[in-house]
């Protein structure tokens, strides 16, 4: 298992040390990192990714955690279609979040900025938009609305396990809600909110969809399109592996500072099963607190998927609507387009061997090092953790340069990019299958053990069953992540190996928004079908 | 099928394969290609185009399946690069607006030698002398505007014109780096007017997109008033659909862009490849492409839809593959450092 884990996560990263201190003719150089640490056009590119991210965990948090906490500790009203908005968001690939909001906030032919002109008697060009999508600013915010459900889900999981007796207490000795909030409940999530920080900081720095969409053509690089760029023929890969590597060394290093914080505090205050939560009454308060709510959610999912179904059903998406009907983009993408079925038939196997290879390794690991069973249980879990400090495109430069020679040569087979995104989702599924153990106290295994259970049987008898809705989550977080992955894709895909998300991406380089929107769509509602089947199939499990 | 094309179809396979009757010999093509039973096309022509005429193909050849393989022409470069490197025999033939690809590929020895039905009779400056490829469509790099929001006294007239403040925030251009049209639209606007024509056009704000085939939707939709460079054809494209956009040849000269075709030696479908080559420059299809496509055609016989600015009214730059080779790189180079988007 280790050895596996070893292969899959240390090949790409010594083959992108390796290219990155050589030339092409194979002896020792520092040429790359020279130009590197000289070139305006390699130094802001960094700078825009370094604070671009920062942005996307602060803007995040701020949001996500207090909408977390009025779910998980409040008598909010329509909980149940507000998780499931934040599910939605969180299906939404983030690349088709940024398509939809080139549609919504493209600064003269977008439909908000159309909206707001015509609201305020203002005309294009002349007034300042409302949005202007094609900037940093909008990186930001688009990559914001689609990684803040991983903030929400961390500091929501992490509410949930923390019995509310110690907010009960601090009430009853009369501290108001917002003061114990602070006080009591904010501390004990604290290191789910740096979680949450870090996974958006993390994600945000490796996405490359949203920047080559929003930000190429306000000509801004990030370090993702600059690494792709790189692989333009003849790609300089010494130089992409060299750009890679800083990427590498500051998740490293947040990572260990997690890692201490986490361990600093290292409190476990979930034994068992808590006894139900008493909820705060919102009262009048109700439409402040579900204000937040509507405002992300309108800007991560129902604005988006209205500008896609609009677009996907007229000629002209900019035009008005009379006359401008049609079904002629569906007829494109499903009579006439050559790759619509190859690339759904690849994304979909890809996704599923993906999800449950990933599934079983993640578990295997996460049980391993958690309850530290064997020697070096901490270098598993921190090579399960470490892919998430490889770009998409990285770890396929990484792959790329492992895998095209002999003895495997993979590349232009499905493996190559099955090995990607197993290798990409690790930490997604590591990071859910360790919560779901967490949230197990070693004690309940100990009790079993002291009744005479064996190791073996314990697992079985009594962690199993207890992290089983967590397994099942992370075969879908992981089948979700690998259906829309972009990034690593990329680069790896060949003519017959394509993905939708690749098609997606070919198709926004020539501007063709109708079939862009229609694929969208059909991403979208075999997602959530997905979704759908999987719940019931849980909920079913569970009765 | 027409008879001239038969004969001559006929006689080329004469010429191949020795001493088989004619029509035999068309009839082994087609029972070869069938065999394969498909075709993987790699091109970088506007999508929507590509796959009409795979459309086409499969009504006449139902047996053969034509896989289109669409991305921008430095993209199309890049891709049948990366797969030959690592020895993935996959692109059957090919098709880019950047005719350098071509002279680079031959002197690879990378290319069939294949003259397609009907291309003996295409001007010597549109084929290969050796026979390895030939111009299939050509389209010029054009300017152009958005009607409903340039008024007609205010239409720029050349690049120049595109300088004036007023243009600020109004321009959208494609990048060199991803589409052969524009790579050579810039090879002859720098030759012209110099790079620092480029270099203060950056400072206009210009939405930088990707494709040629993107630049013209753009405006169409008024996301930009203003196109710097685009095809000519996707103009004509959305001026059938009635989107409120003209085409502006500009004052300095207008870019004239060829696009070859050329079979793979490797290409695993050999005789479905060269089936396909043979349709792609049928009269039928060659008119199609000026119809629907709005292209231009060098192949002889085939006409301009009244309506279009015949090629000789319009002061072309013609193209100069040879000349701009040694450059491409440092091309590409000098963009990306003004409006990003590159190494």
């Amino acid at each position: 298992m280790a050895l596996v884990l070893a292969a899959l996560v240390l090949l790409p990263i010594y083959w992108l040390g390796f290219t990155s201190f050589t030339d092409d003719a194979r002896h020792f150089t520092l040429a790359h990192y020279r130009r590197l640490a000289v070139d305006r056009s390699f130094l802001e590119p960094f700078w825009v990714t370094l604070w671009t991210s920062a942005a996307v965990g602060f803007l995040c948090v701020a949001f996500a955690a207090p909408m977390a906490w009025l779910v998980a500790r409040t008598d909010l009203p329509g909980k149940r279609l507000l998780r499931m908005l934040v599910l939605a968001s969180f299906a939404t690939p983030p690349f088709l979040g940024a398509f939809a909001w080139v549609l919504l906030g493209g600064p003269n032919a977008g439909l908000l900025n159309h909206g707001y002109y015509a609201l305020f008697g203002l005309k294009p060009f002349e007034a300042t938009p409302l949005v202007d999508i094609f900037s940093a600013w909008g990186i930001v915010f688009v990559t914001a609305l689609y990684t803040f459900p991983y903030v929400f889900t961390f500091v929501a999981t992490s509410l949930d396990l923390i019995p509310s007796e110690l907010e009960e207490a601090s009430a009853i000795l009369g501290a108001p809600a917002w003061r114990t909030a602070l006080d009591v409940t904010l501390p004990l999530v604290t290191p789910a909110l740096m979680a949450g920080f870090l996974v958006a900081f993390l994600q945000s720095m490796t996405l490359f969809g949203p920047a080559a969409i929003l930000a190429l053509p306000a000509s801004i690089d990030t370090m993702t399109t600059k690494i792709w760029s790189l692989f333009q023929f003849p790609p300089k890969l010494g130089l992409a592996a060299a750009a890679s590597l800083p990427l590498l060394v500051i998740t490293a290093v947040l990572l260990r500072v997690q890692a201490s914080i986490m361990g600093r505090r290292g409190y476990s205050v979930v034994g068992g099963k808590s006894t139900g939560q008493r909820l705060i009454r919102l009262g009048p308060w109700k439409v402040v607190a579900l204000a937040p709510f509507a405002l992300v959610l309108a800007c991560s999912v129902l604005l988006p998927y209205g500008v896609l179904t609009w677009t996907a059903f007229v000629k002209n998406y900019s035009a008005p609507m009379a006359g401008n009907f049609s079904f002629d983009n569906w007829r494109f993408v499903f009579l006439e387009f050559s790759q619509t079925k190859l690339a759904l038939v690849n994304t979909f196997a890809l996704g599923a061997s993906a999800a449950t290879a990933g599934t079983i390794l993640a578990t295997t690991i996460g049980y391993l090092s958690l309850r530290r069973l064997v020697w070096g249980h901490r270098a598993l879990a921190f090579l399960a953790t470490a892919p998430v400090a490889i770009p998409g495109i990285v770890l396929a430069v990484g792959l790329f340069l492992s895998y095209t020679h002999p003895p495997l040569v993979l590349y232009g087979t499905l493996t190559i990019i099955f090995l990607a995104y197993l290798t990409k989702e690790m930490p997604v599924g590591y990071q859910q299958v360790a919560s779901a153990l967490k949230s197990v106290h070693p004690e309940l295994e100990d009790a079993s053990r002291i009744f005479g259970a064996t190791r073996l049987r314990a697992l079985f008898d009594i962690t199993a069953p207890l992290i089983r809705n967590g397994v099942i989550a992370t075969w879908l977080f992981i089948f979700i992540g690998s259906i829309r992955e972009l990034s690593a894709t990329i680069l790896l895909f060949t003519a017959n190996t394509k993905t939708v998300s690749v098609t997606m991406f070919d198709l926004r380089e020539s501007n063709d928004w109708g079939p862009i929107a229609v694929l969208s769509i059909t991403m979208l509602l075999i997602t959530f079908a997905m979704i759908a089947a999987i719940n019931f199939f849980n909920d079913r499990r569970l009765a | 099928m027409k008879p001239m094309r038969r004969i001559m179809l006929a006689a080329l396979a004469a010429a191949v394969a020795g001493a088989l009757p004619a029509a035999a010999q068309d009839k082994a093509l087609v029972a070869a290609a069938e065999k394969e039973g498909s075709v993987a096309w790699y091109t970088s022509v506007d999508v929507k185009v590509a796959e009409a005429v795979k459309e086409d193909f499969h009504r006449k050849y139902p047996k053969i399946d034509v896989e289109v393989e669409r991305s921008g022409s430095e993209r199309v470069y890049q891709r049948v690069n990366q797969e030959h490197q690592s020895g993935i025999k996959h692109a059957d033939l090919v098709n880019t607006s950047d005719s350098t690809h071509f002279i680079e590929w031959k002197k690879e020895g990378m290319l069939a030698k294949y003259v397609p039905a009907g291309v003996d009779k295409v001007p010597a400056e549109y084929r290969d002398p050796e026979g390895y490829y030939a111009t299939w469509r050509a389209t010029l790099c054009v300017m152009g505007y958005n009607t409903n929001i340039v008024p007609p006294d205010q239409v720029p007239r050349g690049y120049k014109d595109l300088l004036e403040p007023k243009w600020k925030g109004k321009l959208t251009k494609a990048h060199p780096s991803y589409s052969g049209t524009s790579l050579t639209g810039t090879y002859a606007v720098a030759k012209l007017l110099g790079w620092d024509y480029f270099e203060k056009l950056a400072k206009q704000g210009v939405q930088q997109l990707q494709s040629t085939t993107a630049t013209p939707k753009s405006i169409a939709s008024g996301e930009r008033a203003v196109m710097v460079d685009g095809n000519e054809y996707n103009m004509f494209i959305e001026i059938d659909k009635k989107s409120p956009v003209k085409i502006i040849y500009p004052v300095e000269g207008t870019p004239f862009v060829s696009s070859p075709v050329a079979v793979f030696k490797d290409a695993p479908h050999p005789n479905a490849a060269r089936l396909f080559a043979d349709f792609l420059f049928s009269t039928k299809v060659q008119q199609f492409l000026v119809d629907k496509g709005g292209l231009r055609s060098v192949v002889p016989g085939v006409k301009d839809p009244a309506g279009r600015t015949p090629l000789k009214d319009i002061k072309v730059i013609p193209d100069d593959p040879a000349g701009m080779l040694p450059q491409v790189e440092d091309i590409k180079k000098k963009y990306a450092a003004i409006f990003g988007g590159g190494k």
